[in-house]
């Protein structure tokens, strides 16, 4: 039927835009990108092919390196925070608590927010001289020190605060979608055989959200490997190149260095890392859409 | 006669106290509830400490700020800040405040939001309801795009936009927020109308209605819910976007957020902290505001977008 | 007979609404009891009062001669099984049965035993080491018998416990908790709204309607004398037949007058003397009608003309235009009438009940 064949090619046609953003924006550049990663381009690209030569001279570039050690610090110390933390929060907000809309609110606000905005508000707060640092020592405890964006030891850790108080609250909205996913008859079971609150949380309710938890940690993860708003804000990589991580390390080698064949080098260990991350978890999702149900 | 009396001990007067329990148990305040509550206020603390801390640095004059009480409440409240941040702020280029940063991320919001929303209502119906060879391929690169950090595609796409002249432009940055949504919107609208009933779809193309036809008079009128959704999150995302207006919009059309971070990062000398809190508040208004008016949906916006597939 | 379960004068609020209000229930020890009626009649409100699951308003909640109306559900000395299971879903069956004695502390040895035994007795032993995900409805239904089995209470509760499953196991599972209750002999409270279960499992029934428990008897008594049209009503399938009329006192002749010159000699009922002139309902249910004429001089006889036949196997239903409305006469076999037919049947006096039309309550 001619009609229906034309209605079909429509279709087909309607989705030549997002066909051409798929091949040429992403496959393309991304392509593209590697191949840069392995010419000898500085200021402007040029096809002039040199191995692995950028890989090897970012391997021996100590800012480089010390990304790598920033990223798996924060990346961890995020990642655990914000799941503790965020079950810790949707937990008592499923007790059938007083305002719990409000609090709700409360705790999901800073997700509302620019990383920017998030790094400027706690670099000013963590101001040594004027401070949250100054008005505690003013309390009367002298050797607290909140000093963190100064040390090159602490800067680091700067970054894992201002990233749970944004992110934690995205995770409780997760978490609570699953905790009340759980059954209430389970929970009236549990009652009857007398079993007390906190323990049905660990043996039981958080088996049955595990696939939540492991979207949350997807997510994050992949958050941590793409920071780069939250850094230039908070601490713009310092002190010195003491809180410097890896989205950074590849924005400034393209834009203000200009060594774009080292930095596209940097930027496909990203993309090798969350492909790591991503596949597997892809894998597991589709699968278990075709696999056997659950309970 | 010798009767012996012997005054009842607690066992007993616990136990007849319960032989008299009747009705709706008395509700105690046990230590576990105390702790609950003590619990949650403390992270409201945590939480809402910042934007305390913002709001009252926004409305104290300087020299109040150099006394460093930073959790005071100002002596003297003054909106100068507020007013030197809209309009005289220098964020590198000029010193017209950030209220110019404001307009040009209107400018690239609105476009932004709309074209994405655009594409990815178009791409989902077209998966949805019709059967076009490949789409479940491209569903599911597109999604795996999603998750790959911009700094991979970054550079080659700068090339591209100057080769086709939109580099440092509104256009440009319209396009790259079109490309980087279009994953997370077409996921969207893929979802929902898959959940709508294909005896709708099936109807009207009964009564003879085309391709167009349908998306435009049928399936755009059930998105209200999906579409509310898709613009919070297209709203929040765009306008707190920073690494890809930097880039791409070009020194004219810095949006809200890159003049921000000129105007606090970029000083030399003091900081003016009062202004730089309040330019920072107002840069966060327009999302916040979003956030606060739209309420559940903001919660089912995030839940739509993380239950992937 | 002692008393293992006594409600005294319970209410429930939820919120604004009073959903149970001055209800009392005894419930003797090894009683099966089963509380039925349709949704929303606070059967399930009422059990989970018991099971001290949801809070109360007003009223006292006796087990085993103790006020347990605000202990927590695990010191009421219940087992209970949920319509939906709720087994735990990671862990094993074995882990099912034992994970709440386990959290009491009980030592090792004595829980092996206890579930062994449950184990044995709901025929799980091969199961015992898998998941709930790997087990059928039946299966599952067991385990969580099991697991209040292994608590070893004197008071089993049941919540709609076979309404997940379908006709065959429902069937099945019914007869094993029938068998089960012979052999433990513990008081059981079941929740359904099958009549068919309540009729078969129940020492006796309390038919709940919109908070109230209406009539709490036998399912003989429930069956033969219902207290009231709705409970008529909702117990036999088909429904018994409801004839509208007016009682006319004449001298000591008492005269049931129905539509379209329907009349019976109702004299013989003498709980009706002194209803003379009231609007009341004649019940008579289809299996009681019979089909054909009759010679004994008391039956009540009527003619009709039948208008569908519906055969059903073992049984056939024949619907019968009678008084101004569509009647049901079951008959066991095959039809021996069809559509069409001009028919007379016959109903035995002592099987009628009357019914005040207005309240709906039994008069005779």
């Amino acid at each position: 039927m001619k009609r229906k064949f034309w209605q079909n090619i429509m279709a087909t046609l309607s989705l030549l835009p997002a066909w051409a953003v798929l091949l040429v924006a992403y496959t393309g550049s991304m392509i593209w990108s590697i191949q840069i990663s392995f010419t000898s381009s500085r200021a402007l690209p040029s096809n002039n092919f040199v191995g692995f030569d950028q890989y090897r001279r970012l391997f021996s570039t100590s800012r480089w390196l010390v990304s790598l050690e920033n990223l798996v610090i924060f990346g961890v110390l995020f990642v655990v925070i914000c799941l503790v933390l965020g079950f810790l929060l949707a937990v008592a907000l499923d007790q059938r608590i007083r305002f719990e809309n409000g609090f709700r609110t409360i705790f999901l606000y800073p997700h509302a927010m620019s990383f920017i905005v998030t790094g400027l508000i706690w670099q000013w707060m963590m101001n040594p001289t004027l401070g949250i640092q100054k008005s505690v020592r003013d309390l009367g405890w002298e050797s607290f020190s909140f000093d963190w964006i100064g040390s090159r030891d602490l800067a680091i850790y700067a970054l894992v605060v201002a990233g749970v108080w944004q992110a934690a609250g995205l995770v409780m909205v997760l978490m609570l979608a699953g905790l009340r996913g759980v059954d209430a008859e389970l929970w009236k079971a549990t009652r009857v055989d007398g079993i007390p609150a906190w323990r049905v949380y660990i043996s039981i309710v958080l088996p049955l959200i595990k696939p939540m938890i492991v979207t949350s940690v997807v997510l994050l993860g992949i958050g941590v490997v793409k920071s780069y708003d939250l850094v230039v804000a908070l601490t713009g990589g310092g002190p010195g190149m003491a809180s410097e991580l890896p989205g950074k390390f590849v924005m400034d080698y393209l834009f203000e260095r200009q060594n774009i064949a080292l930095a596209q080098a940097a930027s496909t260990i990203m993309l090798i890392t969350v492909l790591a991350v991503l596949v597997p978890w892809l894998y597991m999702q589709y699968f278990r859409k075709s696999g056997r149900s659950p309970t | 006669m010798n009767v012996s009396v012997s005054a009842p001990n607690s066992a007993t007067i616990a136990a007849s106290a319960v032989q008299l329990a009747r009705g709706r148990k008395p509700h105690k305040l046990t230590a576990g509830r105390i702790g609950l509550y003590a619990f949650l206020i403390t992270a409201a603390i945590f939480f809402l400490l910042p934007a305390y801390v913002m709001l009252m640095t926004s409305l104290k004059p300087m020299d109040e700020i150099r006394d460093g009480a930073i959790f005071a409440f100002p002596r003297t409240l003054t909106f100068e800040a507020w007013w030197a941040a809209w309009s005289s702020a220098c964020t590198g280029l000029n010193c017209n405040g950030i209220s110019v940063g404001f307009w040009n991320s209107i400018k690239i919001l609105v476009p932004s939001v709309f074209f994405s929303i655009a594409a990815g209502a178009l791409n989902g119906y077209a998966m949805s309801f019709w059967r076009v060879k490949g789409a479940n391929l491209l569903f599911a690169a597109l999604l795996l795009g999603a998750f790959i950090p911009y700094q991979v595609f970054m550079y080659p796409l700068v090339i591209m936009s100057a080769q086709i002249g939109v580099y440092n432009s509104i256009a440009g940055i319209v396009i790259v927020h079109t490309i980087f949504g279009m994953p997370l919107m077409t996921l969207l609208f893929r979802n929902y109308y898959a959940g709508l009933p294909v005896e709708l779809f099936k109807a009207a193309r009964i009564d003879g209605a085309g391709f167009w036809r349908i998306f435009f008079w049928v399936m755009l009128p059930m998105s209200t819910p999906i579409i509310i959704v898709a613009v919070i999150l297209q709203v929040t995302g765009i306008w707190n976007d920073f690494m890809l207006g930097l880039i791409f919009a070009g020194r004219e059309n810095q949006p809200m957020t890159v003049q921000l971070n000129n105007i606090v990062n970029s000083v030399t000398g003091e900081r003016v902290y009062n202004l730089n809190m309040a330019a920072t508040i107002l840069t966060a208004a327009v999302p916040l505001l979003c956030y606060f008016l739209s309420g559940r949906w903001f919660v089912r916006g995030i839940a739509a977008g993380a239950i992937k597939g | 007979m002692q008393t293992s379960v006594a409600i005294k004068d319970l209410a429930i609020e939820f919120g604004a609404v009073k959903v149970i209000e001055k209800l009392d229930l005894d419930v003797g020890r090894g009683e099966f009891v089963v509380l039925l009626g349709p949704s929303g009649c606070g059967k399930s409100t009422l059990l989970n009062a018991i099971a001290g699951l949801i809070d109360i308003v007003d009223g006292e909640v006796w087990i085993s001669d103790k006020n347990v109306t605000w202990s927590e559900p695990k010191d009421r000395g219940i087992g209970m099984v949920f319509q939906s299971y709720a087994l735990y879903p990671q862990m094993s069956v074995r882990q099912n049965l034992s994970f709440g004695l386990k959290v009491a502390g009980l030592p090792r040895d004595e829980t092996e035993k206890r579930v062994n035994k449950a184990a044995a007795m709901l025929q799980l032993d091969a199961l015992l080491h898998r998941k709930p995900s790997e087990l059928s409805g039946g299966q599952r239904q067991r385990v969580a018998i099991g697991r209040a089995l292994v608590r070893n209470v004197d008071v089993f509760l049941f919540d709609e416990p076979l309404s997940n499953l379908d006709a065959k196991l429902r069937n099945e599972l019914r007869v094993e908790i029938k068998r089960l209750h012979q052999e433990l002999g513990n008081t059981m409270i079941y929740v359904t709204h099958d009549q068919i279960e309540a009729l078969t499992l129940a020492d006796r029934i309390a038919v709940m309607r919109k908070g109230v428990i209406e009539q709490f008897s036998t399912p003989h008594e429930i069956y033969h004398r219902p207290a009231n049209t709705f409970i008529a009503g909702f117990i036999g399938s088909p429904t018994m037949n409801f004839i509208e009329g007016r009682l006319t006192e004449s001298g000591s002749a008492m005269t049931f007058a129905g539509d379209h010159g329907v009349s019976f000699d109702v004299s013989r009922h003498p709980e009706l003397a002194s209803s003379g002139g009231r609007d009341v309902i004649l019940g008579i249910r289809p299996e009681h009608m019979v089909l054909g004429e009759s010679t004994d001089p008391d039956a009540y006889k009527a003619k009709g003309k039948v208008s569908v036949v519906e055969p059903m196997g073992a049984d056939t239903v024949i619907w019968v235009d009678f008084a101004g409305g569509m009647r049901a006469i079951r008959m066991s076999g095959d039809p021996t009438v069809s559509a069409g037919d001009d028919v007379d049947f016959h109903f035995p006096p002592e099987r009628v009940g009357f019914f005040d039309q207005q309240s709906g309550v039994r008069i005779g």
